[in-house]
């Protein structure tokens, strides 16, 4: 470790890890709020779930490096342009989500769907403050999923010449230089534990009631 | 659309050591590579840590902290530290495989039924026995799962081995990049994303051949639940069921 270096190249490492942390959540911001929508017709249309659902799983299913690079031929965008990468995370995390957000709001129990109905909810309101608070834990178990796998499939992009902190990897190797390799390592991991780590303490604000009854 | 398919349609790349035959090769040969070294290390230590039921955490942790390393950072980190061999790109992979298939043991041990495990060991199987022949087959579905997620996740990525020039279809993403040949590129990650859906298909098919039929299709409908099933409204049919009355 040549640990001078670091503190030599904060812009160029700060620049990376601001780069990297965009290119990696604005997916799934985006993915979250395709993902509600088709969730909550597949888990009300059986039809529509038995396009959903497999249509998801195949997705998935494609390797990232393969998107990134099939993208700009459907999308007419250069090769080199991050919007690849975005519009490929969103796709990965609304595959992901979709099935989440499905079968999160398919397990709502019937007896509270009908009391909130019973209350005088309409539909709208009853899905936004009833339906949806109870799926809150699902959905926050496949944002962790996709959110650390971004993370981590964000650096692949720097194959292709994206950016981010999978620069560090491609400049230290190209320059024989593990340090540089080493702290994007590090920073990578410790990008993902952070997010995770936020996500699991919104988990535990979005659903109060949750500790309530753990606690008795 | 024309680009993306006019490398890899033309018949002169598709024979030679640079070939797309060849490559697809290499790449396979890697993918294996690293998954039996993932294996190696995994399905031992899942198994374990399933049947003592100490560490579970341990498994947690371990799966999603790895599910964080970023791939392409280790192997060229690797690279440096041991050289330019198969070892660094093994081990590289080797640890995109551990995660799935040490969440699927553990998982798959773990919640074999422990109505099953008790009546091994009434029947006088040691530990090591009621592993391999209770536990194991019953955990067999989850473990392929873990095996399947494994081997997808490791086709998928072994074509950063090319980036630290070894062969495999990664190769023609980094030639390609290299001399702005898109479509040489396009054929690269196309034949991953086939290779991917192939091998996925291909596991699918032999995880239906190898997994006991009594664990087979969702619920819990073995042999015995279907006897057990026809024999309710057998007892039904008689006046005075043994157990109730009397």
């Amino acid at each position: 470790m040549v640990w001078g270096w670091i503190p030599r190249n904060t812009t160029l490492i700060v620049g990376a890890l601001g780069t990297h942390v965009v290119l990696a959540l604005i997916p799934v911001l985006v993915g979250l709020v395709i993902a509600v929508p088709l969730g909550w017709l597949a888990s009300r249309v059986p039809a529509l779930r038995a396009i959903f659902i497999p249509t998801a799983s195949v997705l998935y299913t494609i390797p990232s490096l393969a998107v990134f690079i099939v993208l700009p031929a459907i999308l007419g965008t250069q090769i080199l342009d991050p919007l690849n990468v975005v519009v490929a995370l969103t796709i990965y995390t609304v595959a992901l989500l979709v099935r989440s957000v499905a079968d999160a709001l398919g397990a709502v129990p019937a007896l509270i769907v009908a009391a909130a109905t019973a209350m005088g909810y309409r539909p709208g309101r009853r899905f936004v403050s009833v339906e949806l608070p109870l799926a809150v834990p699902v959905l926050i178990a496949g944002l962790r999923v996709a959110a650390v796998s971004n993370i981590s499939l964000v650096s692949v992009g720097a194959l292709i010449g994206v950016g981010g902190l999978g620069q560090l990897f491609t400049e230290g190797y190209q320059r024989d230089f593990p340090t540089e390799i080493l702290t994007g390592i590090v920073l990578t991991v410790l990008l993902a534990l952070v997010i995770d780590g936020i996500l699991v303490v919104v988990g535990r604000f979005a659903t109060p009631w949750a500790r309530a009854g753990a606690s008795t | 659309m024309t680009l993306l398919f006019s490398y890899l349609f033309d018949p002169a790349h598709w024979s030679g050591p640079g070939g797309i035959p060849a490559r697809v090769g290499e790449h396979l040969f890697y993918s294996v590579l690293a998954l039996a070294l993932g294996a190696i290390v995994a399905v031992p230590l899942g198994a374990f840590i399933g049947h003592t039921h100490r560490g579970g955490f341990l498994v947690v942790g371990t799966a999603n902290g790895m599910r964080a390393l970023p791939e392409l950072g280790l192997l060229t980190l690797l690279v440096l530290l041991i050289g330019i061999n198969l070892l660094p790109v093994t081990i590289a992979l080797a640890v995109l495989a551990v995660p799935p298939l040490l969440a699927g043991t553990y998982s798959g041990v773990r919640n074999v039924d422990a109505g099953a495990v008790d009546a091994a060991r009434g029947m006088g199987m040691r530990e090591w026995q009621i592993l391999t022949k209770v536990e194991l087959p019953n955990a067999l579905p989850l473990v392929l799962g873990g095996f399947r997620a494994a081997a997808l996740q490791v086709i998928a990525t072994a074509a950063v081995a090319a980036y630290v020039s070894f062969g495999g279809l990664g190769r023609l993403l980094i030639d390609g990049l290299k001399t702005l040949d898109y479509s040489q590129m396009a054929a690269g990650a196309i034949m991953v994303a086939v290779l991917a859906l192939v091998v996925e298909g291909l596991l699918a098919l032999v995880q239906r051949a190898v997994v006991s039929p009594g664990l087979r299709g969702g619920g819990r409908r073995s042999p015995t639940a279907e006897i057990t099933r026809t024999a309710v409204p057998a007892r039904a049919d008689n006046p005075e069921p043994a157990g109730v009355t009397s």
